[in-house]
């Protein structure tokens, strides 16, 4: 099943390159990967999307905890939170399909960037399925550029896992959330 | 406290550290990018030793680190002169050898332009390495020195490197000792596990009446040997052997069956076949251990206690897991472990062992052929008892040393095991009697292997080092060789070795040298090296096609082994 993780990482040159190169010698495979800055300057933020079944995903976890730059990992998969992910969408619109296609942004929620003689380029934000989902359907009109950003994501709800000195280098709920923990 | 910060250069500051940390030598090899750091090692006390290739540097690092537990240093230039050490970082990760190898680069704006000798070795050994970092200022050399130092060591050891630039080297700064101390914000060496993983692991281990507790090098790492002794001997579990956790118990304790695995002794692999219990102790499973995993240990729970949560489940699942460090685990359970006296395992072992010893060649006669056994039994005979070190190199050899000589100390023997390095021997052997100038340091290595790195006799010699050196000389690529005889119809396909004098070529660098053929000469031999005053080197020219004795088949179940076709008399005699 696809497993979501969201990993906070000391922003240093060369952290990426080392999840990276992981995953790969590893054999994990990744099916999405961000990157970004977070409310700390110090503190990069990275979800990755991996297909993993349980086990391979406890493992994963403590493959990554041993990356030295790494501060916390949690796997927030099957957790309430949100999962967004950002396309950017250029589908073919004629005269004819031109209404169509405005319809099916609008119903969708997705913002129309540009309009051409040909095409019609939108932003659309959500959860994968949904943009799945829009994709689909925009299928027939033609597809001529598609790009994704791939999942951020965050849990629900107040209580985030703290990363700042190393006394709170605990995650938040490592009661209920077993894959942060270390006992097996 | 003494807040005097002192401006120097970044390789004063590199040295000073490394000093300030305890660090006594070094094995190194000059070049442009580290030429700063040479020529500020006259204002330290650190010893250099200079080897003849970087590869040497870093087995040296390596054999000294395994000899004591403490880091093993290697220096080396930009360049050809880092990616020499590739193959001894990778020896050094796969075995969790604390090593830290430190590089020049070039200069911090010339990085990134193909500069003449620039490697990106930070990015070469990210894979094989604990950790490493690019230092390209002179204010971050000591915290990286201090840092790495305490990865290498801490945890789950393993290799770390520093690739320091040309100007970091040369400029300077205050050096602020204290204030560089480690300060780690993710990094977690110290786990240990839920505090229920105690009971149910006592309830395990009550409730098993065929237990077997897999003994490996995390023993050592940890500590802990006379923990896991007093756990086996109060708990009454016999001990099975990885070939990085030989010596760790005992050879002669009443508990200790031998080695396990591939090579290992039929009766143990047997013995683990039929467990209901396996307790593993800091050892990670490796494929020469279990054979198919389909068909390891069927009827066996399993419990595994390993600093390194990433190996639990990794090869073979388990039923649970204590991740932390052995001794600490061992010292929680050791008082609450029911004493056990398992009267009938016991005696089944000593069932499963009365079956196989007949494949024991090493008190045959002599007839003519001297047998690597005969070579390794005698050394032993020799050597056992002082304080020796005996450094393997990766082979038939290899395996017949740790079949045959009955290792009773800890780090008593120094190999390359996840790797399989050709060429660890000699070099890790002079690490390991730089490390312990009194131990009694013999290298035995192969034909093949030793050539790889053979030139190190020239440091020796000039370091002035009293290592021994047995060459057991098979005239073959003698592994390789026999997977060919088992796997490959017996093509010998680039295995048989055209060798040098290698009496000739040691005393060519000056060490005292002499070939044995005969098993009668086997013994005075050794003694004639052990009372030479320098280094020694004995060529033992034995039986070519001799092959090891007992093998599970690549893919084969632990207990399906091939065994030496008895009695090996008459093969002996035949000819
Ligand atoms: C030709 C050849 C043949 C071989 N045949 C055999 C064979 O027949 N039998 C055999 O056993 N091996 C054999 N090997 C060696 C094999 O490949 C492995 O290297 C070896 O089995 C690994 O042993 P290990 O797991 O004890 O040590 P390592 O690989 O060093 O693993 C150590 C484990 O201990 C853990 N650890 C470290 N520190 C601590 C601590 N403080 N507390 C708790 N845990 C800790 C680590 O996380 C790790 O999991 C052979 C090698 C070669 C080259
Ligand atoms: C650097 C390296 N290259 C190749 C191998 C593959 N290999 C494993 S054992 C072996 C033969 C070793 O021959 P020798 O050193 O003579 O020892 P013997 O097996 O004859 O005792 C080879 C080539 C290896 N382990 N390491
Ligand atoms: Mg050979």
């Amino acid at each position: 099943m696809l497993h979501t993780f969201v990993v906070y990482v000391e922003n240093k040159p060369g952290v990426l390159s080392r999840v990276v190169s992981l995953f790969r010698r590893r054999a994990f495979n990744i099916d999405s990967l961000t990157v970004g800055r977070t409310e700390k300057d110090d503190v990069s933020r990275m979800t990755i999307v991996t297909e993993a079944d349980p086990d391979q995903a406890r493992r994963i976890v403590a493959n990554i905890y041993k990356l030295v730059n790494v501060l916390l990992v949690d796997d927030i998969t099957g957790q309430p939170a949100l999962l967004r992910d950002l396309s950017l969408i250029k589908v073919g619109a004629t005269q004819e399909t031109r209404s169509q296609v405005l319809d099916l942004a609008n119903v969708f929620k997705a913002r129309v960037l540009d309009i051409a003689t040909e095409s019609i380029t939108v932003e659309m934000t959500g959860g994968e399925e949904k943009v799945d989902r829009f994709l689909e359907l925009l299928n027939p009109y033609g597809l001529l550029e598609v790009v994704r950003t791939g999942v951020v994501a965050m849990r629900r709800g107040a209580k985030s896992p703290t990363v700042g000195s190393k006394a709170e280098l605990t995650p938040a709920s490592a009661e209920e959330s077993d894959s942060v923990s270390h006992s097996v | 406290m003494g807040s005097k910060k002192q401006t120097l250069t970044g390789a004063r500051i590199l040295w000073e550290c490394l000093e300030r940390e305890g660090v006594k030598t070094v094995f190194g090899y000059p070049g442009g990018a580290i030429l700063p750091a040479y020529d500020a090692l006259q204002h330290s006390s650190i010893r250099h030793i200079l080897v003849r290739h970087e590869q040497g540097a870093t087995h040296m690092a390596d054999g000294y680190a395994r000899a004591t537990g403490s880091v093993g240093v290697a220096v080396a230039t930009s360049g050809p002169g880092a990616t020499n050490m590739v193959t001894g970082i990778a020896t050094a990760m796969m075995d969790s050898s604390p090593i830290l190898c430190i590089t020049g680069q070039v200069g911090s704006k010339l990085l990134g332009s193909d500069a003449f000798q620039e490697t990106d070795i930070t990015g070469v050994t990210l894979p094989i390495t604990k950790h490493n970092y690019l230092v390209t200022r002179p204010d971050d050399i000591a915290p990286a020195v201090r840092e790495a130092l305490y990865v290498a060591k801490s945890g789950r050891p393993g290799p770390v490197l520093i690739d320091i630039t040309k100007d970091a080297q040369q400029g300077t700064c205050e050096l602020d000792f204290e204030g560089a101390a480690p300060k780690m914000r993710g990094y977690r060496p110290d786990l240990s596990p839920a505090s229920d993983a105690y009971d149910k692991a006592l309830a395990m281990i009550a409730a098993a009446k065929k237990p077997v507790i897999l003994a490996g090098h995390g023993i050592a790492v940890s500590g802990a040997e006379r923990e896991v002794q007093a756990f086996a001997e109060r708990a009454c579990i016999p001990v099975a052997m990885t070939l990085l956790g030989l010596g760790h118990l005992p050879a002669s304790h009443v508990l200790n069956m031998g080695m396990m695995g591939m090579h290992g002794e039929a009766w143990v692999n047997k013995a683990i076949q039929e467990a209901d219990l396996l307790l593993a102790l800091g050892m990670r499973f490796d494929d020469r251990v279990t054979g198919n995993l389909k068909s390891y240990a069927p009827n066996a729970k399993k419990i595994h206690i390993d600093i390194d949560p990433a190996e639990i489940n990794k090869n073979v699942k388990v039923d649970l897991a204590l991740v932390g460090d052995l001794r600490k685990i061992l010292l929680e359970l050791l008082p609450r472990v029911a004493p056990a006296s398992r009267s009938e395992w016991i005696e089944r072992i000593h069932e499963l062992k009365g079956d196989t010893a007949v494949r024991d060649i090493q008190n045959l006669p002599d007839n003519g052929h001297l047998y690597a056994a005969h070579v390794i039994n005698d050394l032993w005979h020799e050597t056992r008892g002082r304080d020796a070190i005996v450094v393997t190199d990766v082979g038939q050899h290899q395996m017949w040393e740790a079949q045959y000589y009955k290792h009773e100390n800890p780090r008593s023997l120094i190999t390359s095991g996840g790797l399989g390095t050709m060429g660890f021997a000699l070099p890790a052997a002079i690490g390991a009697k730089v490390a312990r100038p009194d131990a009694d340091v013999w290298v035995v290595a192969g034909d093949g292997g030793f050539q790889m790195t053979m030139a190190e006799m020239a440091t020796i010699v000039q370091e002035n080092l009293k290592v021994n050196i047995a060459i057991i000389n098979n005239g073959f690529l003698g592994m390789v060789r026999q997977w060919q005889e088992f796997f490959y119809e017996r093509n010998y396909e680039a295995t048989p070795l055209l060798n040098p004098n290698f009496a000739m070529l040691a005393q060519a660098y000056g060490i005292k040298s002499e070939v044995v053929k005969h098993r009668g000469d086997v013994v005075p031999a050794v003694r004639a090296a052990r009372a030479h005053e320098g280094p020694a080197l004995i060529d033992f020219q034995v039986e070519q096609e001799d092959t090891v004795y007992p093998m599970v088949a690549a893919g084969a179940a632990l207990h399906d082994m091939i065994r030496r076709p008895s009695p090996i008399v008459e093969t002996a005699e035949d000819e």
